[in-house]
């Protein structure tokens, strides 16, 4: 069974289509990097799996079953210009909202639940700063902090937007190890990636976006000069295998 | 403050106004929070004609019966903006606005109106627009007390949630809660919140009691919780002290004074709040920015040093002049230093950094570079 | 038809077209509440020149107006730049005070005169023929008529001689910079303009009108028009038939006209809101419904194409595969295709499905153009 199922996703944006027609199979334990031009469509695929956006067509399914069955078995990563960095809270609350949804209605998260945030924390090695308002920290660190926040969850199905966007060396290092660790417990992550350099370092599978998914599979296969050139090259994508 | 307690119409009056401002003072951060600062003023305008067809429909003047016309009233307002926003490419701001005025002038069309019914002094729903704290009986306080109540307790009670989502709705959503029906929970707690307020402070101005004391909060604590706290505290303070100096000075009208109270409150946090404040952090960037120019004064003498084996090798005058063109400031920091046993000063006048002073030029080139 | 009902009608449209002209520009520049903020905050300016001067109808007045409107948007501008406070709560905040100080100050100072602030918040067009304008003891007709007037002229002069300066700073306001047109200056000589118009305004109207002015007829005219001059002149149109209307109404229903004429602005909003042929509801609803098959029309060629002379193709291009494919129902996948046979794009030969020469032309189109 397969961890992430899309079949004939289409997504559209008031006129125009901002996914045509995805196919996609990401298998337990993978690590995917989602890439493509601005403009792609990748923050919409994620949200889309997320159950955040109403696709046009297609189905969607996580761990075999539809999203709304399996919502507790995925993790989310939004990027870091989303929210406020001025709300008025700390790291260490912001890192328990994953366990929001565990909780569950009217209960306030115990002392078990911020051990559980701290050892989310130390994962990405932010304890010294688990009190420190959110607005002190630099990139690296906010982006550790939303990190933790997933960690928690404890997801089977992780979905990052841009994890590594603007981050500091160290973090990118810290982060890359949490997705290893993540993967060799079996978990699966789809992050959306910038930095083609490191595409074959970091991931284990590709999936090349710009509106249509271009290719997807292991790095080695997929990720050619051509099948680049299909993804960047202006705003046009052609098929494989069209006459 | 006798007066406070044998007066049974202020101490009335006083309460309500501190249970409005508690009550706004706590939703208020919500909403500040959620950038919604000026749908409360939409709000408020628009509960006028739900407060006048409550009126004609009931023909009573009972506090609950015009409160929920002008609750129904701001609800169905913040609908009409959403749909709008959500429907057409106007922007959030001119549905605002426009939602806001043509509901306002309905409501003048309805007082008009009930102005010409013969058993109807309109008095009663004339306060409205401007407020008026005296005309609270304590069945109004009543009724404020219990909605409030409520509104609180459903705050309290949802709270993590409420939090989550002012902070990050998609994420949220991602945990399987329903974002929907909390934005229009907390929504319909801001206008409860501002209907309770409507008869004291008014149409117009009730706005402020939902801004203002979330503002001034905010200066203070960057603590969810902490903020709700003193924002309501301080919403109550302002109604207290508005209702006591409108009381003690004459014609001074309660919502205004309210308003402007509140008003004092932001400009006093704003500018002496210890953790954001405008002087504060004025003292703040100034020492700091002494303490970059000793910092630099002393890396510029370590630099020199290195020149030579020695690190603490001393330097004449002429060779500091290198560091800063001007004697008086390069003195200044340099004895700024000594006290500090960064450098000291050999009797034939020339500086060197001291074995301490070493050390730390170490530290912070490591610092500055990693 | 009297005079006197002629020359409310005159005022009337004369106001309307006066706050619609630079209305537009506040709508197109997201600063639609600024509207409310200033229409408030000039409130103590009157009052203040109104002590000065001790005349109601004085020019001084509207200097005043039009300085405590200046005021708000400095004010506003500043607190936004300390980053302690978000625009929307500082527009909140800032006009909300000054409207209190104004309450006060009439309260306190100004009881006994014409000048309460019911007059100022709500108008009264009704009054506006008692006070003429005499000159050299000719009657000239209603005063409020030439104030309003010349608001009007200055706004049509200002934006007819800036006409592609204001158009730039509206939609690009780096490039205006760029080019050295100053977008900074021309920002308050429009929020200058506002205030006067709200002030000249206020009498006849009230502040709250002077809003549904400013903002309803823009936001109207921006559901049929996309284009800037266009978008002004339907504007000014809009807003005196509103007005018009509005009056008309008030008559029938002898109610306030200041509120029946907002309530005619919303009408009119409602109205195109639902009709207006590219931004309306209706439209949107039919080119959605129409969008839909043409969508599924293309997803369908494009799967074809995709599967056509593959192996899998007997299986993939079958009618009963599509339920199964696509998630369409029975019925839908059956509309899809039968619509897409009539516009010629495939053929149906028993269950399988066939594209045409056009299809693989629209299916090709589709992806290239995605």
């Amino acid at each position: 069974m397969n961890a992430v199922e899309v079949r004939d996703l289409t997504v559209a944006y008031r006129e125009s289509p901002v996914l045509w027609d995805i196919d996609l199979d990401v298998a337990p334990g993978v690590l995917m990097a989602i890439v493509g031009p601005n403009g792609a469509g990748k923050t919409t695929l994620i949200k889309a799996i997320l159950g955040l956006l109403k696709p046009a067509a297609g189905q969607i399914r996580i761990l075999g079953k539809p999203y709304r069955r399996v919502a507790s078995l995925m993790g989310y990563v939004p990027q870091r210009g989303t929210v406020d960095w001025d709300f008025p809270t700390s790291v260490l609350d912001v890192v328990l909202m994953g366990l929001y949804g565990r909780i569950g209605w009217v209960r306030r998260p115990g002392r078990s639940e911020r051990r559980e945030a701290m050892e989310a924390l130390e994962k990405v090695e932010m304890t010294g700063l688990a009190h420190r308002q959110i607005r002190q920290l630099s990139g690296g660190q906010q982006q550790r902090v939303f990190l933790a926040r997933a960690l928690v969850q404890d997801a089977r199905v992780y979905l990052m937007d841009e994890p590594l966007q603007g981050v500091d060396a160290t973090t990118e290092r810290a982060i890359i190890d949490i997705l290893h660790s993540l993967r060799s417990s079996g978990k699966t992550v789809l992050a959306v990636h910038h930095d083609l350099q490191t595409v074959s370092s970091y991931f284990d599978e590709v999936l090349l976006l710009n509106v249509r998914r271009i290719a997807s599979g292991p790095v080695s296969k997929v990720f050619t000069d051509t099948n680049l050139r299909l993804t960047y090259g202006g705003r046009i994508a052609i098929i494989k295998g069209a006459p | 403050m006798e007066q406070l307690l044998n007066d049974y119409t202020l101490r009335t009056v006083t309460l309500g106004t501190a249970i409005l401002g508690a009550v706004s003072g706590a939703l208020g951060t919500f909403a500040v929070l959620r950038r919604q600062s000026l749908l409360g003023d939409a709000v408020s305008h628009a509960a006028l004609p739900g407060i006048g067809l409550a009126f004609i429909l009931t023909g009573s003047k009972a506090s609950l019966v015009l409160m929920v016309g002008a609750g129904l009233a701001g609800w169905f307002a913040t609908a009409i903006v959403l749909l709008i926003t959500a429907g057409t490419r106007v922007k959030y701001d001119s549905a605002l606005g426009l939602v806001l005025s043509v509901f306002f002038g309905a409501g003048l069309v309805v007082l008009t109106y009930i102005q010409r019914y013969p058993n109807a002094n309109q008095a009663g729903l004339d306060s409205f627009l401007f407020g008026q704290a005296a005309s609270l009986i304590v069945a109004d306080v009543i009724t404020m007390t219990i909605l409030g109540g409520v509104a609180l307790a459903a705050l309290l009670l949802f709270w993590k949630e409420f939090k989550v989502l002012a902070f990050d709705p998609e994420f949220a959503h991602s945990l399987v809660l329903p974002v929907r029906w909390l934005d229009i929970g907390l929504t319909t707690l801001l206008v409860v919140a501002i209907v309770i307020g409507l008869q004291t402070v008014g149409v117009v101005l009730m706005s402020a009691m939902i801004i203002a004391p979330a503002t001034a909060a905010r200066q203070w604590t960057d603590h969810l919780g902490v903020m709700t706290l003193v924002s309501m505290v301080t919403g109550a303070l302002c109604g207290v002290g508005g209702a006591l100096l409108s009381t003690s000075i004459s014609n001074l009208p309660t919502g205004p004074t309210i308003v402007v109270c509140a008003t004092g409150f932001v400009v006093i946090s704003m500018l002496f709040a210890p953790l954001r404040g405008i002087i504060w952090q004025r003292i703040r960037r100034t020492v700091q920015n002494r303490e970059l120019r000793s910092e630099s004064v002393l890396l510029d003498l370590f630099e020199l040093a290195r020149t030579h084996d020695d690190l603490t090798y001393p330097h004449m005058e002429p060779a500091l002049r290198v560091i800063h063109p001007q004697r008086g400031t390069l003195y200044r920091q340099l004895r700024r230093l000594q006290g500090k046993g960064l450098v000291q000063m050999h009797q034939n006048g020339a500086w060197a950094l001291t074995p301490d002073g070493v050390r730390v030029c170490d530290q912070l080139r490591k610092d500055r570079i990693g | 038809m009297s005079t006197f009902q002629l020359e409310i009608q005159l005022v009337a449209t004369v106001v309307a077209a006066a706050c619609a002209l630079p209305g537009t520009f506040l709508v197109l520049r997201r600063m639609a509440m600024m509207s409310d903020a200033i229409s408030h905050a000039i409130l103590p300016g009157i009052v203040v020149g109104f002590f000065l001067t001790g005349n109601l109808s004085s020019p001084l007045l509207i200097l005043g107006g039009a300085a405590a409107g200046l005021l708000t948007v400095v004010l506003v501008e500043w607190i936004r730049k300390t980053n302690r406070v978000r625009e929307d709560a500082a527009i909140g905040l800032v006009f909300s005070s000054l409207f209190a100080v104004g309450v006060i100050l009439i309260a306190r100072f100004a009881r006994d005169i014409h000048l309460d602030t019911d007059a100022v918040l709500l108008g009264e067009l009704a009054f506006v023929p008692f006070d003429r304008l005499i000159l050299a003891g000719r009657d000239l007709g209603p005063q409020a008529l030439y104030a309003m007037g010349m608001a009007g002229i200055l706004c049509l002069g200002f934006i007819l001689l800036f006409y592609k300066e204001l158009k730039l700073a509206t939609f690009d306001r780096a490039l205006c910079a760029t080019l050295g047109f100053l977008p900074g200056i021309l920002h308050y000589a429009l929020m200058g303009l506002i205030s006067m118009t709200a002030v000249a305004a206020f009498d006849a109207v009230g502040s709250i009108l002077v809003v549904a002015l400013m903002v309803g007829p823009p936001v109207s005219a921006y559901l049929i028009t996309n284009r800037f001059g266009y978008m002004i002149l339907y504007s000014v149109a809009l807003g005196m038939t509103a007005s018009i209307a509005g009056y008309w109404i008030a008559h029938l229903l002898d109610a306030s006209i200041a509120g029946c004429m907002a309530v005619m602005v919303g009408v009119q909003f409602a109205v195109l809101f639902c009709i207006a042929p590219e931004q309306g509801v209706l439209a949107a609803w039919k080119r959605r419904r129409h969008q839909k098959w043409q969508f599924a029309i293309k997803m369908l060629v494009i799967h074809l194409l995709q599967h056509e002379a593959t192996p899998e193709a007997d299986r993939e291009c079958r009618m009963d595969h599509l339920q199964d494919h696509m998630a369409w129902e029975a019925a839908f996948a059956e509309g899809v295709v039968s619509r897409a046979v009539s516009q010629n794009f495939l053929n149906t030969v028993g269950e399988y499905l066939e594209l045409t020469t056009e299809g693989r032309e629209l299916a090709r189109e589709a992806i290239i153009h995605t």
